[in-house]
């Protein structure tokens, strides 16, 4: 232990007391506290009518013709000087948790780290500054980008098209749902319900809903699993098919993947995999020769493109033959020629891709994403990609086991997880919970896990280490865990109140939407 | 590997602990026959930062970037001039590397940004509220024809002639799942957009209007009369903003009755980037706050009192409600939200104004240059910085001629409307604060060529 805080306080030092600090002042007159910043709102810091931004004055009149739709005031916002605006913008940025600051163990997210060649590949001019409806002939490079991009995508997962444009996650789901919906609407059939495991993510449902599906839960197994028995004697001639999460949100491999494949096909159906999880398989196994027909990739998990504090993201989605006819436009799929190539309303139809769904979204998708997904993938190759893999699973292994005994952990003995260790709150004290414990990891410096999801699993903690985090890191919150647990059996009331050492203490969620204030209205 | 940390001593000292023999053991339900025994063949393996840096470098050195030709292309990607202390600051690591704000303790400072982004978006579009982003400005306009039938529980949307067609194709495939009627034609190649026309459509059964302003061809609708029309029959306003700097000369769309303002952000502080990744904006009124789509940050204060920020109402969203949520939007455009408020905070009201009227100055006198050349002809009544000109041939030839002459020309009605052969001679042109005399001058000069 003492290699990993040699002064740090521990449990079984005693109460956590800092005697050297009992005479500091408690308030300072600025209410900043040495690098712990406070900072107004831009509107509170300048005032409209002024402007940051230096601008030749313009040389002519509003025409006569836009005169009378002309705006009667100006929009009532203040403008900072460059200094003020980089100084309001640093200052908040350190209120912020990141991954560049430490472990950001958040389950089903795979918080990795973020290249920075990506960044800078993504910032060169042939990438930044070209227009999407440029003539083809002036952004080839954009178009080669794309298509060996889909060729990554397609060969790593085993599939046969994919559809580059949704713009997140959920916007895939959305692809692939519509796409199952259009390949059963050209056969003629209206099948209405769409089977999802009760362990899904929200967005799974969510989708299906809107994309006029009836939603039915299939139970999961005693040991997390899809219930292949359960699924078997609910398919039929009205179900269109299944979304599934392999690896699943319990951490666990779904090994029957293939035969709940096969059995959705034979009774007429398809299989959407929901890919959020794909950062455990990359390289190892492919969706594609399990039987899967749809499956999301969320560049911004796997490979690595930034959350950017929520998005943008971006979620390619991989089809199989069957679906890839549906596919939306712009679409990226092996041609009769052989090669991959990028599909668009103007050839849709020469290149025998005529019977797309239609259009998801503006312009050809997430390019900026495209370029850094291409830089991550290069960078690692197919041997750095299944390292990845591994190493991820290995990471989350270890997290598992080290905390054998301290946290109650579900699943423990269904065999190794894959990417993420679930953990619940069973074994905690009256009063104690989940939130405390992670509200706990941000006084020790960490992000929390992604809590109380899957929903299957009492005050469940799904934690994902990713394969970016070293033995050491891994160590240090390990034992950060350890001391945690131990203070909520002991029933510590300072976790009760944690934290204590954030920019905030616990905010009020309640009045937050009881009254809503979703603006600045002055004083 | 260079972003790996394990090392070999490290694996063997963890698969210890783990008490496995090999890191295959871990991957043990994963039937034996879907594995994959090495690296997937054909594939290339691992490279160094440099051979990866020079591939994507040549990849891009095959574009012909904005800012090696004149330029004058729009449609729903503008290019304006980006400060460079917003690519700076968004590229700190705190808001670069950061998640989605779920613990609010340690994410004030996105909070704080997105609270005063809302703010910022509401005061630009007219409104009373506006959420924290969406994914560009066609995936928002298709949310806010959903929204419109959720609070009018009608489903059929009117949509002017003017809509940008990638945005009109988009909510064409969601309404056919849906079940929405999505009533649109293409515009006319007409000075003025059509009022009249767009008010006849309007009936009893009408959910939503919805007006792009200003439109795709460039000329600014009459929202007061429209909606008026649409209040008349029970219906809701949508206007669709999809290029921002337009609201620095032009009345908002709030304030001249629009009940949902969408826009697209990308002009202020993102840049081309080919299309992605863009910045939907989405305000409305207040009394509809509960029926919108997206993540919304809301103000309260900590357990010592102190003001703070924490996303709220997500009783709307998919995470709480599953199959009943409003929209099934996960993720928002949050580091594209935070450029778009730097550039913002920078510009000012007083700036914007400043930007808009040179960008307006700029498209007078492209307009007043183009005119002059031998078979062009300016279409627009009023404009702001984009317009059409009908040429005296297919407008997809001339662009691709001109693109050969390393002139960007703008965008062909053609390339937006491959099957409406009466819209091919139109092209659009757009022209900013980035715009030059000679770039204007190039333009003419290679167009008159082209065209003799």
């Amino acid at each position: 232990m003492s290699a990993v805080n040699a002064a740090g306080w521990r449990p079984e030092m005693g109460p956590a007391q800092h005697p050297a600090h009992e005479n500091a002042p408690h308030l300072t007159a600025s209410g900043d506290k040495g690098l712990m910043l406070e900072e107004p709102l831009i509107f509170e810091l300048g005032k409209p009518g002024s402007t940051g931004v230096d601008i030749d004055a313009s040389p002519r009149a509003v025409s006569p013709a836009l005169a009378k739709f002309r705006r009667k005031e100006q929009a009532a916002l203040p403008g900072l000087t460059e200094p003020e605006t980089v100084r309001h913008y640093t200052r908040l940025s350190r209120q912020n948790y990141a991954i560049d600051l430490g472990p950001f163990p958040l389950g089903s997210c795979t918080m990795k780290h973020n290249p920075r060649l990506n960044e800078k590949v993504a910032r060169m001019a042939g990438f930044a500054d070209v227009h999407p409806l440029q003539p083809q002939q002036t952004v080839r490079g954009a178009y080669e980008v794309i298509n060996e991009l889909a060729h990554w995508l397609i060969t790593l997962t085993g599939m046969h098209g994919v559809a580059m444009s949704p713009k997140a996650g959920a916007h895939g789901e959305l692809c692939g749902v519509l796409c199952i919906k259009a390949a059963l609407e050209a056969r003629g059939e209206d099948r209405k319900v769409m089977l999802v495991p009760e362990s899904a993510h929200g967005t799974n449902p969510a989708t299906a809903a809107f994309a006029g599906f009836a939603i039915e839960n299939i139970p999961a197994t005693p040991e997390g699993r899809v219930d292949l028995g359960a699924l078997k004697a609910r398919l039929g001639p009205d179900v269109a098919g299944v979304m599934i999460t392999n690896p699943n949100t319990c951490g666990l491999f779904e090994r029957e993947m293939k035969a709940i494949c096969d059995a959705v096909h034979a009774a007429g159906g398809y299989v959407y995999c929901d890919g959020a999880n794909f950062n455990a398989i990359v390289a190892k196994v492919r969706p594609g020769d399990l039987g899967v027909d749809a499956m999301h990739i969320n560049l911004h998990k796997t490979f690595s493109t930034p959350h950017g504090g929520g998005g943008p993201g971006s979620g390619p989605v991989v089809l199989s033959e069957a679906l890839s006819p549906f596919g939306p436009l712009p679409f990226t799929a092996r041609m009769a020629d052989g090669v991959v190539h990028l599909v668009e309303e103007e050839d849709a139809g020469a290149m025998g891709h005529d019977r797309s769904f239609g259009r998801m979204a503006a312009f050809h998708g997430q390019m900026g994403m495209f370029t850094r997904a291409l830089t991550y993938i290069l960078s690692h190759g197919a041997d750095g990609l299944r390292q990845v893999a591994e190493d991820a699973v290995l990471n989350a292994n270890y997290v598992l086991r080290s905390l054998d005994g301290v946290l109650e952990a579900p699943f423990g003995a269904s065999g190794p997880c894959m990417h993420e260790a679930l953990f619940s709150d069973e074994n905690f004290p009256e009063g104690f919970s989940t939130l405390d414990l992670a509200k706990g990891l941000i006084d020790e410096g960490f992000h929390p896990m992604t809590v109380y999801f899957p929903l299957v699993v009492h005050g469940a903690m799904l934690i994902e280490p990713t394969e970016t985090e070293s033995k050491a890191g891994l160590d240090r919150f390990i034992a950060s865990m350890r001391s945690l647990a131990a203070r909520a059996r002991n029933a510590d009331p300072s976790l009760k109140t944690a934290p204590h050492f954030a920019p905030r203490r616990r905010l009020d969620e309640t009045q937050a939407a009881r009254k809503p204030v979703l603006n600045w209205r002055g004083e | 590997m260079r972003y790996l940390p394990l090392t070999p001593a490290d694996r063997s000292a963890m698969l210890g602990v783990i008490g496995a023999a090999s890191v295959d053991d871990l991957f043990a339900d994963v039937p034996a026959e879907a594995r994959l025994a090495g690296p997937i063949a054909g594939l290339p393996l691992r490279a160094t930062e440099m051979a990866v840096e020079r591939h994507m470098s040549a990849l891009a050195g095959k574009n012909l970037s904005a800012g090696q030709a004149p330029f004058f292309l729009g449609a729903g990607a503008c290019r304006h001039h980006v400060p460079a202390s917003v690519d700076h600051l968004i590229q700190r690591g705190e808001f670069l590397t950061a998640y989605t704000p779920y613990q609010p303790e340690i994410a004030q400072g996105t909070l704080q940004v997105l609270f005063e982004f809302q703010t910022q978006v509401a005061r630009l579009l007219g409104v009373e509220v506006a959420n924290a982003s969406m994914y560009d400005g066609s995936t928002a306009c298709w949310e806010a024809i959903a929204m419109a039938g959720r609070i009018t529980k009608r489903s059929k949307a009117v949509i002017d002639r003017g809509l940008h067609p990638h945005y009109v194709s988009t909510a064409r495939t969601m309404a056919k799942f849906t079940g929405d009627t999505i009533d649109c034609k293409a515009p006319k190649l007409e000075a003025d957009p059509d009022t009249a026309g767009v008010v006849s459509a309007i009936d009893s059964e009408t959910s939503c209007v919805v007006v792009q302003y200003p439109d795709i061809l460039g000329r600014i609708p009459d929202l007061a009369a429209i909606a008026e029309a649409a209040h008349a029959q029970g219906a809701l306003l949508v206007a669709v903003v999809t290029e921002p700097v337009a609201l620095g000369l032009l009345e908002a769309p709030g304030h001249l009755g629009a009940d949902i303002v969408v826009g697209e952000g990308q002009a202020l502080g993102v840049g081309l980037q080919f299309g992605g990744p863009y910045l939907g904006l989405f305000g409305c009124r207040e009394k509809f706050v509960r029926q919108m789509p997206g993540r919304l940050c809301g103000e309260t204060v900590d357990a010592e009192g102190k003001r703070g920020f924490v996303l709220t109402l997500s009783t709307r969203e998919q995470h709480i409600r599953r199959e009943k949520a409003t929209s099934n939007i996960c993720t928002n455009a949050g580091l594209c939200a935070l450029a778009f408020s730097i550039h913002m905070t920078l510009l000012g009201g007083e700036g914007l104004e400043q930007l808009a009227l040179v960008n307006h100055a700029g498209a007078q006198e492209l307009a007043e240059r183009l005119a002059r050349v031998p078979g062009v002809k300016v279409l627009n009544g009023a404009f702001f910085n984009e317009f059409t000109v009908i040429l005296p041939r297919d407008a997809r030839e001339v662009v691709r001629a001109l693109a050969d002459r390393q002139v960007l020309g703008g965008v062909s009605l053609g390339r937006l409307y491959p099957d409406d052969p009466a819209l091919s001679h139109g092209l659009l042109v757009t022209a900013t604060e980035c715009t030059t005399g000679e770039d204007i001058e190039a333009l003419a000069t290679a167009l008159q060529g082209v065209l003799a």
